[in-house]
């Protein structure tokens, strides 16, 4: 066992257990900083597996921008130390159980497919490799859905200034229209 | 314990899915309930990493993937907040118990 190995289950042990406490923790805020180290930890296996560009995207977009944003949110819609309610306790006991179910079954399935693994010399993509097959018109580049994208991208950031404006006096600006309408007739 | 390999990776990509879909059905506060989908999300994305790793490393697929389905949940991210801050303003409450306003 190997220091490379020791490291990569550290990296598991991290994702697993702050994920687990992600989604048990009562403290709200708690919760979110644990997300953070369970994002982080995914961010060292791309690492570990070389993809060094998908590890920073990651850093970059998930723990700084994602989590930063669920905490503000937290703290626009919460009360400051005010805990989760408890949960039904057959709730919690019927989907632990039907989540237990369903991952056993995944995981065998998964395990007794057997997949073929390829252990070719793995060229470790470099950002230029990333660069030429996203931005390629040919039939394996990626041109096309990275425009898609873009305009998506542009969508949910109109949509969200659109959904999220305070609207001020929106009945006494009709009533206001109709008035000034009224009176030029 | 034996060297790292896909069944690891798997494991770690499965475990994690399912902690998220746990997460989601005992949650009654959105925003908790959208951090069980940003796991559920980074487990795919792991999944996709961890097969174009082992199983087609000549390829670069599963990268593009996993770099569209990050864009996506960054938009997904940002639209979900802005509904959940916009029901706050209404209603006091982001729990989805109290917001029965569309129920039949």
């Amino acid at each position: 066992m190997t220091g490379n190995d020791i490291i990569f289950y550290l990296l598991g042990i991290l994702t697993l257990g702050c994920g687990l406490l992600s989604v048990t923790s009562r403290h709200i805020f708690r919760a979110a900083v644990f997300l953070l180290f369970s994002l982080i930890g995914i961010a060292g296996i791309y690492f570990w597996l070389q993809y060094e560009f998908i590890a920073a995207v990651q850093i970059v977009v998930y723990a700084g921008g994602i989590t930063v944003l669920i905490i503000f949110s937290i703290f626009l819609t919460q009360q400051a130390g005010e805990k989760l309610p408890i949960q039904k306790l057959n709730r919690k006991i019927f989907s632990a159980l039907a989540v237990f179910c369903a991952f056993a079954l995944a995981l065998v399935q998964a395990y007794q497919h057997g997949f073929i693994t390829n252990n070719k010399p793995a060229a470790s993509p470099s950002v230029q490799d990333i660069g030429n097959q996203m931005l390629n018109v040919n039939e394996t580049g990626y041109a096309l859905p990275f425009e898609a994208v873009s305009i998506l991208l542009l969508a949910a950031l109109v949509g969200c200034i659109v959904i999220a404006i305070r609207e001020k006096n929106n009945t006494n600006n009709i009533s206001e229209n109709q008035n000034v309408e009224t009176s030029q007739k | 314990m034996m060297t790292p390999g896909l069944e690891h990776i798997l494991f770690i990509s499965f475990a994690l899915f399912f902690i998220g879909i746990y997460g989601f059905f005992t949650r009654r506060n959105l925003i908790t309930m959208l951090m069980s989908i940003e796991l559920i999300l980074n487990s795919v994305n792991l999944n996709f990493i961890a097969f174009n790793k082992y199983v087609w490393p000549d390829k670069m697929d599963g990268l593009f993937f996993t770099l569209f389905v990050i864009a996506i949940a960054a938009a997904e991210a940002a639209v979900a907040i802005a509904i959940i801050i916009n029901l706050y303003r209404t209603h006091r409450s982001i729990d989805v118990e109290n917001t029965e306003d569309m129920k039949f």
